[in-house]
């Protein structure tokens, strides 16, 4: 299992660093594995032992967290980009061992419960259905998509598109998809893209959009969602899996967050030497908000949301679905027509 | 005043700070006490060493495995005693004060090719071209928690290339092994020993060489050199290899390439004499 790791296994040749997403320090020319690659330059400077200076953010005053670091708004976006490219290639076989296994019920649930596909009994012109999933680049998400629409509603049409910031996560979803039987359709396709952003994508074009274990990694998540609502077609439906910050029962929960914090990163050193990487998403699970908030947001993007109870300010009451006493959750909306 | 402690909780509070238990959890760490810092409990760290062992074992080319071993098994005794060693030598003591980093930018190559052949300088840069490696790719020490302590494996993993130079040994698993067990003999560090493990991965050959040759010279030289990582190599590179090596107390073993040479072409030869009777 850890030889998953080129990057790792090979010392330096002459010829100059290995692997691209290994990163030299300027001043005094060592080679990092790390993926948390600072881009400014005063950032650099922050491992040398002398002058440790941590880095402020230069162009922005706007600042975010990542994970419990501050960062400049504007550089949030590169910093997950490096921290997916260190991931990609191990980035199954992590999410089985950090999960036990979980996260295949998990997916697969959520798109079951989604139902893709249109029968072809129901309609007299089987178009099939627009899938975009966004933050999707490895396509688990997608290539359950397509087999539920194939095999269980017997469609032949829908398509997805796999939308993801990352180019290397866009890599492995292209290799998944080069060995399906999807390959010789046109029912995928791939779009490098900024979820807050989405001008090749029109208006109103979407039947079903879905971001599993993606938008706690966003910038701007309230701009990813009304970008979400404005690619959705009236009636069309909002989909999101994502860790959630805590479990409802405190006594799991404790030993939950035990595992996040110690094993998960331990973990990451010892299978894809990578500690860096894994502490930062167990961070960012940490920081991305409670259910009830999130639904708040998805509420002021504009969707119905089904199933929720007390309107007014803040989060509501019900409106999604806890997976594995609240390791996980599902939330959902529509667009109204 | 908090009354004075039980007899036995006194035990377990004077016990190295290493063993005793530790004051903080994995979700309250304490803030790093240098940049790359990561504090671990005591699960963690022996965790840590449990799977970066097997793993360093399956894959020996996992170098941050091998790294993460020796931070996790340095303690309690092992690289306190190596700083000792350092704090009770005067040049020891030079290189903690100035704490030099050994990298591609204070190591020239350049520079160090144009040396005088005999110089340690140039006897590194030689190795370095031979094997085809750079100066860069130590990790950098995460799990020490002692500052100090973190700064001496430090130097001690940016002078392996140099305890190579000025012994030969090349980089394959043979030659490392010859050094690692050099260096256990040498620095007393728990995971140069643990590392001795991997000659189950040795061919037959290359065991019986480790076993009658350079296993008996790793431990006769170890034992009896000074500390190697009391040398300020900085300093030392104009200096003859061979001056140093004796005021070191360190003979050189025999070259490992051309041992392994001789016998591939022996082998070859053999095997052309057997297909020739053989063929006719």
């Amino acid at each position: 299992m850890a030889s998953f790791v080129p990057r790792a296994s090979k010392r330096l040749r002459l010829a100059g660093p290995s692997s691209p997403s290994s990163w030299v320090c300027n001043d005094c020319r060592r080679t990092f594995a790390s993926s948390i690659r600072p881009r400014q330059q005063q950032q650099q400077q922050q491992h040398h032992h002398q002058q440790p200076t941590p880095p402020h953010p230069s162009q922005d005053d706007k600042t975010t967290h990542f994970g419990f670091e501050t960062v400049s708004e504007s550089l949030k976006a590169g910093r997950v980009r490096d921290v997916f490219s260190s991931v990609a290639a191990n980035y199954d076989t992590m999410n089985d061992l950090m999960s036990l296994g979980i996260h295949r019920l998990w997916k697969d649930y959520f798109v079951r419960s989604l139902n893709p596909g249109i029968p072809p009994s129901t309609t007299s012109s089987p178009r099939g259905q627009k899938i975009l999933d966004i933050a999707g680049g490895t396509g688990d998400i997608a290539l359950r998509h397509l087999d539920h629409s194939t095999t269980i509603n017997n469609d032949h049409k829908t398509s997805v598109i796999i939308s993801d910031i990352n180019p290397e996560m866009l890599a492995e979803g292209m290799k998944r998809f080069a060995s399906s039987p999807y390959k010789p359709t046109n029912r995928v396709s791939f779009l490098e893209a900024n979820a807050e952003d989405l001008p090749t994508i029109e208006s109103n074009s979407i039947d079903l959009y879905t971001v599993a274990f993606g938008i706690r990694n966003f910038t701007h998540k309230q701009k990813a969602l009304a970008e979400a609502f404005r690619v959705l077609k009236p009636g069309g439906v909002f989909a999101c899996l994502e860790f959630t910050p805590n479990l409802s029962n405190p006594l799991l929960n404790a030993i939950y967050k035990r595992w996040s914090f110690g094993a998960i990163p331990l973990i990451g050193q010892v299978v894809a030497a990578d500690r860096d990487s894994y502490q930062y998403l167990v961070e960012s699970i940490e920081k991305f908000p409670s259910q009830a908030e999130f639904a708040g947001m998805i509420r002021d993007a504009g969707f119905l949301i089904p199933g929720h109870n007390s309107p007014g300010e803040g989060g509501l009451e019900g409106g999604w679905e806890d997976l594995t006493m609240g390791v996980a959750a599902i939330h959902k909306g529509i667009k109204p027509a | 005043m908090p009354p004075s402690p039980s007899l036995p909780l006194r035990r377990i509070l004077t016990l190295p700070p290493a063993l005793r238990p530790r004051a903080f959890s994995i979700l309250s760490r304490p803030p790093p006490n240098y940049p790359s810092h990561v504090p671990l409990t005591n699960l963690e760290r022996g965790t840590l060493a449990i799977t970066s062992a097997i793993g360093s074992l399956l894959n020996p080319r996992r170098h941050d495995l091998i790294a993460a071993l020796s931070e996790t098994t340095a303690h309690p005794y092992f690289l306190p005693r190596l700083r000792r060693a350092m704090l009770a030598n005067s040049t020891g003591r030079r290189i903690l004060r100035d704490r030099p980093r050994i990298t591609s930018q204070s190591m020239r190559l350049e520079d160090l090719r144009k040396l005088p052949d005999n110089t340690v300088g140039r006897a590194y840069a030689a190795w370095l071209d031979r094997e085809g490696v750079t100066p860069d790719t130590r990790d950098p020490v995460r799990y020490v928690d002692d500052p100090e302590e973190a700064y001496v494996l430090q130097r001690y993993r940016e002078t392996h290339d140099f305890t190579h130079a000025i012994t030969g040994l090349p980089v394959i698993i043979e030659g490392e092994l010859a050094i690692k067990a050099f260096e256990f003999a040498n620095t007393l560090l728990p995971m140069t020993g643990l590392s001795l493990a991997a000659v189950v991965r040795l061919k037959k050959a290359e065991r019986a060489r480790f076993f009658e040759v350079y296993g008996p010279w790793a431990v006769r030289n170890g034992l009896r050199a000074e500390e190697v990582v009391n040398v300020y190599w900085e300093e030392e590179l104009e200096t003859d290899v061979g001056a140093l090596r004796e005021r070191l107390g360190i003979e050189m073993p025999p070259d490992l390439r051309e041992v392994r040479k001789v016998e591939r072409e022996k082998k070859r030869a053999e095997k052309e004499a057997e297909r020739k009777t053989m063929g006719g």
